[in-house]
């Protein structure tokens, strides 16, 4: 019987640890109870390396490429597999978004009651 | 009230406070409220007498298929462009005010917004000796700051009446277009102040008997630029209105009254429950989602919109609080009631579509914004292209429910990445070749790319985020009504993807011209031109940026009368290979206030892409191919972002060596990520960084940042930002490079 619930395509929590693990190779990645981010790794991206310009730079300010000192890519990896966990388009220096933060007890409440645990 | 008065003399003031209301502006008790009106005594009737849940399923289709009806009869009759392509709704609205069901199809933003002005109706002019609300009367409305979208749509309200009784109103509201603004079409991203947007009518009687009053139809003719589109549109909305009204009629003779006003009812107050308990479904918890709108359509600046939705039980709370200032002198500013409008079509189309479309959808949800911000902005700053900051409000959300719907045992659709969120086309005015002036917009705006979902790629231009069954518009059909000449209508841009696992739908591009016109102008009014605008989910990335490419100083009609070899299909081949010789070529962002066009010069948008969903080293070899044989991505994109090797001699993935070159890529991951704690060392700054023109929070909520780093006031005494004419900048730094060149 899973204890693991899948939270995102690359995410799952295990219930009884309270922890986060990769669902692409089950690396543990960090509690639950915290940003799942802090046990990844980080990239900070140039948006131009994945959406090139199409127009000639040398001759337009517009060119279908985002603006480097606009914005940045911030790419988080699986440690273990490379997986692309999410990425996050920010502004240069922005604080990170510690996007997920679920209400572990309820979750737990939730579906181990359920598996009569 | 004075405390030292008797209660005689307390009751004589109150009256004489009551009859001399100088001005019936906005209430606030109507905009700040959502929630459903309380049951009304004849309804709790109704409800005793007739609560057969099957009976009431048939009532329920019968007032459904009346409202889908009128819905198809406006866009049939309709003359705006938006009419024609499906953006519209028709309803039913209970006696109390509240929607409780329209069309399937058509703007269903409008479905939780609709209820205020009807509401306004009900508690103002119900017993205004003035006005009064009879069989026949027939009300309307636009001002968004009674409650709608922006003031371009136009709505006809009548209420219907049964034995005497007012049982219920009946309406439609439509995309119109003109309204006698600043500039043509509706939606002025040059208004400074909402007195610049035109036509801005609280709700009001226009009519009697089911006829307009002749006096206010050409009073209000007389503000608009296209008169005729004003009548028309008004008849139609009527005509659907009318039509409404008599099937509601023909299910009262066929059921009974109590039949009509406890489905109405029911069908709200099921609806709500039935949200509660899908939401019941998610996890609790907190998600946190930013985007950064980057530019008022006049300038380039970039907003930050925090949004934190938080599930609890049965309920979900939107907090916005921590988002940009409003713009006190810009068009980008959102009413908050248009905000929730939008943030309930997330749900409405993309969460749960098989609910019943009508505003108890909304129901169980709250929205938290500081006051005088770009989603709740005062009645004093103007607001005719909110969708500036309401859609990326919108794509916030819904980048942020898949983190919950995704672990949900119930879904009523797939889970779905961003859809690409701005209205790329052209707005226009001036005379047609049949010299009629017009404004408006053409509605290939409706055509944005889809968002990858869980289980497949996005769907290329299929819909915008605003209408689940709206159409872009036929070339043909514009061509014979406007100058507007598109040499290249909708073609798809290489490279425009969302990459992912599944990749977002792509966006069109169009090159647009002009012919046989003595005076035509251009204007568009989407951003995303430095920072993408729609992002991917779950490691998929976003939509790339977006121009507004020009080519000045040609005429394309001279120019390839006899060297048609001249002719390029794409903005990249015209802007790059730049084949008119003597021609300016340019580009600017998307926000451009209306230009005067001479004929045969280009103007060329592109929409952009969905999101994509997902590690792009985990798409299908094979799909990368037919992509790349498709001609919807480049070489580069196969190598570069997919780490897809091609076998040239069989067309087809060659597989062993992809599978080396994703380990590869893996593998350089490992080596470029840093470690968390490490990386947020090197990259997080205390303020944001001074070359950036940023407005709103940085790391506390409660600090908002107005332009620079030092320019800041709290979130809850958010005071509002006044922005420099762009001309009067350029001016500046031209006047700047003058005296410089003069010292030399």
């Amino acid at each position: 019987m899973s204890t693991r619930v899948a939270i995102t395509e690359y995410l799952e929590i295990e219930l009884n640890s309270e922890r986060w693990h990769c669902r692409s190779c089950g690396h543990d990645i960090a509690s639950a109870r915290e940003n799942y981010k802090t046990g990844l790794l980080v990239y900070d991206r140039d948006p131009r390396e994945i959406h090139a310009p199409i127009l000639d730079e040398t001759k337009y300010e517009f060119t279908y490429a985002p603006d480097p000192t606009w914005c940045r890519i911030v790419e988080f990896y699986c440690p273990s597999c490379g997986t692309q966990i999410e990425n996050e388009y920010l502004p240069p220096g922005h604080p990170l978004t510690h996007d997920i933060e679920l209400d572990i007890d309820k979750l737990k409440q939730r579906h181990l009651a359920k598996e009569g645990q | 009230m004075a405390e030292n008065l008797n209660d005689q003399e307390k009751s004589i003031l109150q009256k004489f406070l009551d009859e001399n209301v100088l001005f019936l502006g906005p209430d606030p008790e109507i905009m700040d409220n959502h929630k459903l009106a309380p049951e009304s005594a004849a309804e709790t009737r109704a409800l005793a007498v007739f609560n057969d849940a099957d009976q009431m399923n048939l009532v329920r289709h019968k007032l459904q298929t009346a409202c889908n009806e009128s819905f198809d009869m406006v866009e049939q009759m309709g003359a705006a462009p938006g009419a024609k392509w499906g953006d519209l709704i028709s309803g039913v609205w209970t006696a109390s005010g509240d929607l409780a069901l329209s069309s399937a199809g058509g703007v269903l933003l409008f479905s939780v917004l609709t209820q205020h002005p009807v509401k306004f109706i009900i508690k103002y002019w119900m017993k205004e000796p003035t006005v009064g609300v009879r069989p026949g009367d027939i009300f309307m409305h636009n001002d968004a700051r009674y409650g709608n979208i922006h003031n371009t749509d136009q709505s006809v309200i009548i209420p219907v009446f049964h034995e005497g009784e007012l049982i219920c109103f009946t309406g439609a509201m439509v995309h119109e277009g003109e309204n006698g603004a600043t500039e043509p079409g509706g939606m002025p991203s040059k208004a400074e102040s909402p007195f610049d947007e035109g036509l801005k009518m609280p709700p009001f009687k226009v009519g009697e008997n089911y006829t307009f009053r002749k006096d206010l139809m050409t009073f209000l003719q007389n503000s608009v630029r296209e008169p005729k589109l004003q009548l028309e549109g008004m008849k139609s909305k009527l005509y659907a209105a009318m039509r409404m009204e008599s099937r509601i009629k023909e299910a009262i003779g066929e059921y009974g009254l109590e039949a009509v006003l406890a489905t109405l009812r029911r069908t709200l107050t099921s609806t709500a429950e039935e949200v509660r308990r899908r939401l019941r479904d998610w996890p609790d918890g907190t998600i946190r989602q930013n985007v950064f709108p980057d530019g008022t359509l006049r300038e380039n600046v970039l907003l930050r919109l925090r949004l934190a939705m938080t599930k609890r039980d049965d309920e979900l709370i939107l907090d916005f609080r921590g988002s940009a200032p409003e713009f006190v002198n810009r068009a980008n500013n959102t009413v908050l009631a248009s905000c929730k409008g939008m943030l309930a079509q997330e749900f409405l189309t993309f969460v749960w579509p098989d609910l019943p479309r009508n505003q108890a959808v909304f129901e169980p949800m709250t929205v938290i914004t500081d006051a005088n911000s770009a989603l709740n902005c005062s009645a004093n700053a103007p607001n005719a292209q909110s969708m500036m900051t309401f859609f990326p409000s919108f794509t916030a959300a819904q980048l942020a429910v898949p983190k919950l719907l995704y672990s949900s045992k119930f879904k009523a659709t797939d889970v779905v990445s961003g859809w690409y969120n701005m209205i790329v086309t052209f707005i226009y005015g001036g005379l047609t070749q049949h010299q009629e002036l017009v404004g408006n917009l053409c509605a290939d705006l409706n055509g944005m790319g889809g968002g990858a979902r869980a289980t497949r790629d996005g769907e290329h231009s299929i819909a915008p985020i605003f209408a689940p069954m709206a159409d872009i518009g036929e070339q043909e059909l514009i061509e014979e009504e406007t100058p507007i000449m598109k040499i290249v209508p909708n073609r798809v841009m290489r490279d425009n993807q969302g990459f992912g696992k599944f990749r977002g739908g792509h966006g069109y591009q169009q090159i647009a011209t002009v012919k046989d016109s003595a005076l035509w102008g251009f204007m568009c009014c989407s951003i995303g031109s430095k920072f993408p605008s729609t992002h991917g989910i779950f490691g998929g990335y976003g939509a790339g940026t977006y121009p507004l490419c020009k080519v000045k100083d040609v005429n394309v009609f001279d120019e390839m009368k006899d060297r048609r070899e001249l002719l390029r299909f794409s903005v990249e081949e015209i802007m790059n290979e730049r084949p008119f010789k003597d021609a300016s070529y340019s580009t600017h962002h998307m926000g451009m206030q209306l230009e005067w066009v001479t004929s045969g010069e280009l103007y060329m948008l592109t929409q952009g892409t969905g999101g994509g969903y997902g590690d792009v080293l985990e798409r299908d070899p094979s799909m990368v191919v037919d992509d790349y044989r498709d001609g919807l991505i480049s070489k580069r994109t196969v190598e570069q972002i997919y780490h897809v090797r091609i076998d040239e001699a069989r067309k087809a993935a060659n597989l062993e060596a992809t599978a080396a070159a994703r380990e590869a890529e893996r593998g350089k991951r490992k080596k470029l990520g840093k470690p968390y704690a490490e990386f947020v060392k090197g990259w997080e700054t205390k303020h944001p960084p001074a070359h950036l023109p940023f407005y709103g929070s940085w790391n506390d909520p409660k600090l908002i940042y107005r332009g620079t780093p030092t320019d800041t006031c709290p979130a809850d005494a958010m005071a509002g930002v006044m922005m420099p004419d762009p001309k009067d900048v350029r001016i500046a730094q031209l006047e700047a490079k003058l005296a410089q060149q003069e010292k030399v």
